[in-house]
């Protein structure tokens, strides 16, 4: 569905379904250079399991009227007001890499409109190297392929895909063409730039689910930063020998930790 | 910074789409020969049955070992994916039936292998839709070809018979000006010699049984969808951007950004015509790619020997290979298949039909049969077999002639070949 958020056009997939106010919401956020396919398996679970799964296109990205918003603050604060739109006041929030530093931002800023916090494939901070940073600031397709290889587990590198037929790679690549000139930057520098205070973490006080790869070299499981450590009631799940592109690798065990939590 | 670089070419041919099997530890594929896979629990069947967990519910619609030949080709082409099918025909129907219905048309190559010319020509009418066919040669005519009802523009990356060399970068253009995919039969190039979909075709299908298969024994096709093509801002795509009744009102590009076809192919195109690969041909087809870089370097390097032996042959009318300089597509040959340019080719031997006839009579090492892409060198005359429905215009048109013979180089010593080519040429002209 479509729905306006800060007076621009924002894709939101639904799995088809209308928003059912009298079901509970959990929004699904995607990371950099990304859209909602992202999470096609958990979201379409969750839309068919007495929720409402709403996974939007972020600003700029998919479907969404651009441009990318530049901090991780300004995209905390969309999701705010995608909600709003929704019509929902309190909700779950799902995020993946830059959608797990802004689900983590929201905690902070709202953490009364939050029931329940989930983040994968994070880290606080989360610095992005000087190349790839150039190389996004150019558009150059290299930049591209620095993300595809390392956003992969060695051993998704090769394949053996659960969704079958499907060229891990070949779609990741695909998904990260199809975004507009520019959003990577915007993306990475949102990403690099986010340096929240470690003390903040305490505001976040509702249940959080810390889910990683234990192959992941974008967002590294270990050493665990301050910031995390400080979310009180934080459980963590680390997936043996995935990668960074976690929903994709191992879909089932992360829709089972998320149907467990949520 | 280096780039990192994910794995070559060869290593994809071997491993892609493959782990070693988590229970036993086998490091071939196994062949998963059955017919359909227990659930776990009833709220696992529900989920895979309405795609919200990715798995295995049925072999029509999807199988463990023919999921690693998918993801295999897929990569090998640099695709999102794939779908393997009973043959290379059912691929070509598969894609043809998911982007279009009665009132649709195409444009499609006129230098087209004898049975995908007679599905278009004949078969298809009989559903509505109808083909305009064009000299591949010709960029402009696909344009000008092109009517509002258009859904699909379809050609070989190598035309069969002439080996009429696709500008696969420009009649992607002309498609893509009008909003359409480029569908490509890759059956003759095979990625290790072209990969169409970095040149610029959004779909690419090939005739398993051919080169990627390699041996002849197994018949299967394999779909690859590129993953670029926007069904959305096409505008002519309601079987993905629509909602589907016959799955939940799903809106295919919706839930895939960039395999929306592939999705309405198998959710709908397996699931109900059917015409899916058995998991025993999808593990003889892996055996061939796994050799597929050296079988395919073998046969360039093969044919070679024998195109030049046969161009300067006395009793060789004319040879129709692409490397040579007298061949229509030379140069565009040079750009597109640097590597080669495929191990079919045709020829004429002084003598017409009758000495065409003696020719294929004396040869001893090349086996007289209806099929290419084998390990082992064949002959055919195209005329009286594959090409046998078209008349003498649609056969004039697509560059046979009556004393064309077509032969398929395989990978004997060539020493061999040409030995037998030789005496077989003397005998046709006695």
């Amino acid at each position: 569905m479509e729905l306006e958020v800060q007076g621009k056009r924002a894709y939101v997939y639904t799995a088809g379904h209308a928003i059912d106010a009298k079901r509970p919401a959990v929004f699904f956020v995607h990371g950099s250079e990304q859209d909602h396919s992202a999470w096609a398996l958990q979201s379409r679970y969750f839309a068919y399991h007495q929720r409402n799964a709403l996974a939007p296109d972020l600003p700029g990205h998919g479907r969404s009227a651009g441009p990318p918003l530049t901090s991780i603050a300004a995209l905390a604060d969309w999701v705010g007001a995608l909600a709003d739109a929704a019509g929902f006041r309190q909700f779950a929030l799902v995020g993946h890499s830059m959608g797990a530093l802004l689900a983590l931002e929201f905690a902070v800023r709202y953490p009364e409109r939050l029931s329940k916090l989930a983040v994968l494939g994070a880290a606080v901070p989360m610095p992005v190297s000087e190349p790839l940073l150039t190389a996004a600031h150019a558009d150059d397709h290299s930049a591209l392929d620095m993300v595809n290889v390392w956003s992969h587990s060695p051993r998704a590198q090769l394949g053996g895909n659960t969704a079958p037929g499907m060229w891990m790679l070949g779609m990741n690549m695909r998904l990260m063409e199809r975004q507009r000139p520019g959003v990577l930057y915007a993306d990475f520098k949102a990403c690099n730039e986010y340096a929240p205070a470690a003390a903040s973490a305490a505001r976040i006080r509702m249940p959080a689910l810390i889910i990683s790869g234990s192959r992941d070299r974008m967002t590294p499981a270990q050493p665990v930063g301050e910031f995390l450590a400080g979310i009180a009631q934080a459980s963590t799940l680390t997936l043996d020998g995935t990668g960074h592109a976690l929903m994709a690798e191992q879909p089932d065990a992360v829709l089972d930790a998320l149907i467990d939590f949520l | 910074m280096a780039v990192p670089k994910s794995f070559s070419f060869d290593t994809l041919s071997l491993h892609a789409g493959q782990q070693p099997d988590p229970l036993y530890g086998a490091r071939a594929t196994p062949i998963y020969q059955t017919t359909s896979f227990v659930f776990k629990d009833t709220d696992q069947a529900a989920a895979l049955f309405n795609m919200e967990r990715a798995g295995h519910v049925y072999s029509r619609i999807s199988n463990p070992t023919c999921a690693v030949l998918e993801e295999r080709v897929a990569a090998l082409e640099g695709g999102v994916g794939a779908i393997a099918t009973a043959s290379g025909q059912a691929a070509l129907h598969l894609a043809i039936a998911t982007l279009a219905g009665a009132g649709s048309h195409i444009v499609a190559s006129r230098a087209l292998y004898g049975g995908s010319h007679n599905l278009l020509s004949y078969t298809l009418p009989r559903f509505g839709i109808e083909t305009t066919f064009v000299d591949p040669r010709d960029v402009d005519a696909f344009r000008v070809a092109i009517r509002p009802a258009t859904r699909l523009v379809f050609a070989e990356t190598l035309g069969n018979p002439g080996l009429d060399v696709l500008d696969v970068p420009r009649v992607a253009a002309v498609a893509h000006d009008a909003g359409l995919p480029l569908l490509v039969d890759s059956t003759f190039t095979t990625p290790y010699l072209m990969r169409p979909l970095e040149l610029g075709a959004d779909l690419v299908y090939h005739s398993a049984t051919k080169f990627l298969g390699g041996h002849g024994v197994a018949i299967g096709g394999v779909l690859v969808d590129g993953g670029s093509f926007d069904w959305k801002a096409s505008g002519k795509f309601p079987t993905l951007s629509q909602p589907y009744s016959g799955f939940h009102g799903m809106v295919f590009e919706e839930e895939s950004t960039v395999a929306a076809f592939l999705l309405r192919a198998r959710r709908e195109g397996l699931r109900d015509f059917g015409a899916c690969m058995s998991p025993t041909t999808a593990f003889h087809i892996l055996q061939g790619i796994e050799t597929l870089p050296l079988r395919m370097q073998r046969h360039i390097d093969n044919t070679r020997r024998i195109v030049a032996f046969l161009a300067a042959h006395e009793a060789v009318e004319s040879v129709v290979y692409p490397e040579l300089p007298s061949h229509p597509d030379h140069a565009l040959a040079k750009q597109l298949l640097p590597k080669g340019c495929g191990a079919v080719f045709t020829f004429a031997v002084r003598g017409g039909r009758e000495a065409g006839r003696r020719f294929i009579e004396a040869l001893r090492l090349f086996s007289h049969l209806a099929n290419v892409g084998d390990a082992k060198s064949l002959v055919i005359h195209p005329a009286s077999t594959t090409h046998y429905r078209m008349d003498e215009a649609a056969l004039r048109a697509a560059g046979i002639g009556e004393g064309t013979i077509r032969l398929s180089v395989g990978l004997e010593d060539a020493d061999d070949l040409l030995e037998d080519l030789s005496r077989a040429l003397h005998a046709s002209q006695k």
